[in-house]
């Protein structure tokens, strides 16, 4: 029987919670705001004799990364942290610990990326590695970073995916803010977890083998067209942890997750904390009659963009809201898949898009209720603007 | 690069091994030991190595500067073109010929060779 118990808790106290109930091999981690949270409360775990965990504190994030490749190499089960800069000066690591297929672990505190210097929320940290080979899941809120650190162990660590995987917090919003959650107890958790079987360990001295050599023209290119296949495969793995999971919580877990989107002709397409704001305003416009829904994201890589397609076909006016942008691109991250998603489809909605919310500018229901009366306009084929900017000073 | 160029074979050659991306393990890892003998980079070459038997007196010293250890020991690759007194028995501490598999055509051995026995040609000379 699955036991449950409810207690007040920020975001990172609940990634600290998961990492202690995973109880990781090795957690290499360098502070940093938002961040520091987390390993703060996780290394008191540490101390108190709470986890088995090697903890190392390192000199930089790039040393901290660097030790997670070591470590998950040698056959450890191991998780980290970091935020903005910190990802930033991890950046190479990053790309060799997915294209070396490690199961890390890496929670993300989303954090602006400098300059000038910002230590509050936006995505820029997340979506500028988006193409380093890593599986992303977003979190709405505490409960939710707790489920997917626990789901993205199973997920990262699968035979058919050995990937890694960021599991994404939005900075102070969540992070900071104290919420009820739910948490279950340590036996259940790790079962769910199990024991970890690593893949070719480079511990093994029955069997040695070589990690990251030297890989030309002649090889390379087959390698990268081995994590294609690695993140094609997470699709199902990521179906079938849910599903599994979800029996654990009595919960759905899915890579787009809609709110009253059955009959919706405008919906909104958001990341992270933004979608509790959103779904309040749904709510309300719905009770003054309009057909206005919200389609949440929690998996950005690997991106579906058959169940986009299948999620917003009957929707006549689409926003998406992106909390970082892409300069000099058609739009934010999300939007340009969103809206190729459509291209060979016969019906489909208009599609706008929104930067918001950059280095933690709030996003009020104000705003939201902008966008659903913009998306009216939309909707009756005045496109005006495609990408527009939500919240800025004009 | 034009066809029957040595170069141009020995990459076709190395180019028919190659194994596809199902084919291989996962990560760039390396389950084999010992495992560089393989990886044949002579194919890098530009300049290839050519011993001129009159002028070698078999003083070895290619064999201690060569990086890539691609200077053979024992007897000359074709003893009628011998010089007098150069062993044709294997093993004898002789000079025995360059590895071609392997030699990356850096000049070394040419450049330290204090007899001018050995000098490099364009790889496009040669049509093996």
């Amino acid at each position: 029987m699955v036991k449950k118990t409810r207690k007040a808790k920020t975001g990172a106290e609940c990634t600290a919670e998961a990492m202690r109930q995973i109880n990781p091999d090795v957690v290499a981690a360098y502070p940093i705001t938002p961040q520091t949270k987390i390993m703060h409360s996780f290394s008191q775990f540490v101390a108190d004799g709470d986890v088995d965990t090697e903890f190392i504190t390192v000199e930089s994030e790039h040393s901290a990364m660097s030790a997670c490749v070591g470590s998950s190499a040698a056959g450890a089960r191991t998780m980290t942290a970091t935020s903005a800069n910190g990802l930033a000066l991890m950046w190479e690591i990053v790309y060799i610990a997915a294209s070396t297929r490690l199961p890390i672990v890496m929670n993300i505190v989303n954090r602006a990326l400098s300059g000038p210097i910002n230590i509050h929320c936006d995505h820029s940290d997340s979506m500028g590695c988006r193409d380093s080979g890593w599986i992303q899941l977003y979190s709405e809120n505490g409960e939710e970073v707790y489920e997917n650190t626990i789901m993205a162990m199973r997920i990262g660590e699968h035979p058919e995916v050995l990937l890694p995987v960021m599991v994404c917090q939005d900075g102070f919003i969540t992070s900071h803010g104290v919420e009820t959650v739910d948490f279950f107890d340590d036996e259940t958790v790790k079962n769910f977890i199990g024991e970890y079987k690593p893949h070719y360990p480079l511990l093994d001295v029955e069997k040695p083998v070589t990690y990251g050599p030297l890989d030309l023209f002649d090889y390379y290119f087959e390698h990268k067209r081995q994590q294609v296949l690695a993140m094609q495969n997470s699709v199902k793995v990521i179906r079938e942890i849910f599903d599994e999971f979800g029996k654990i919580s009595g919960k759905d877990y899915d890579f787009f997750e809609g709110y009253k989107l059955e009959d919706a002709e405008k919906v909104i397409i958001c990341a992270n904390s933004s979608a509790g704001t959103i779904r309040v305003v749904v709510d309300e416009l719905r009770d003054q009659g309009q057909k206005v829904g919200l389609l949440k994201m929690r998996v950005f890589r690997p991106f579906l963009n058959k169940m986009v397609v299948e999620k917003l076909g009957r929707a006549k006016a689409v926003a998406v809201l992106d909390r970082s942008d892409s300069f000099g691109a058609f739009g934010g991250p999300i939007f340009s898949e969103v809206r190729s998603s459509f291209h060979e489809q016969q019906q489909k909605p208009h599609i706008i898009d929104y930067i918001y919310g950059l280095g933690g500018r709030e996003l009020d229901i104000a705003q939201i209720k902008k966008v659903y009366s913009d998306l009216e306009q939309v909707k009756n084929g005045n496109l005006g603007e495609l990408v527009r900017y939500l919240g800025v000073r004009e | 690069m034009t066809e029957g160029n040595g170069q141009h074979t020995h990459h076709e050659e190395h180019k028919s091994k190659l194994k596809n991306w199902k084919e291989i393990p996962i990560g760039g890892k390396i389950l084999e030991a010992g495992n560089s003998k393989e990886y044949k980079t002579g194919d890098w070459r530009t300049f290839r190595p050519v011993h001129n038997p009159e002028k070698c007196t078999n003083c070895m010293i290619c064999w201690m500067v060569c990086p890539d250890s691609c200077i053979k020991v024992g007897k000359v690759d074709d003893p009628a073109k011998g010089k007098k007194g150069v062993s044709n028995k294997p093993n004898l501490g002789n000079f025995g010929g360059f590895d071609l598999d392997f030699c990356k055509g850096c000049g070394i051995c040419a450049e330290e060779c204090p007899f001018k026995a050995i000098e490099m040609k364009e790889e496009k000379e040669f049509k093996d």
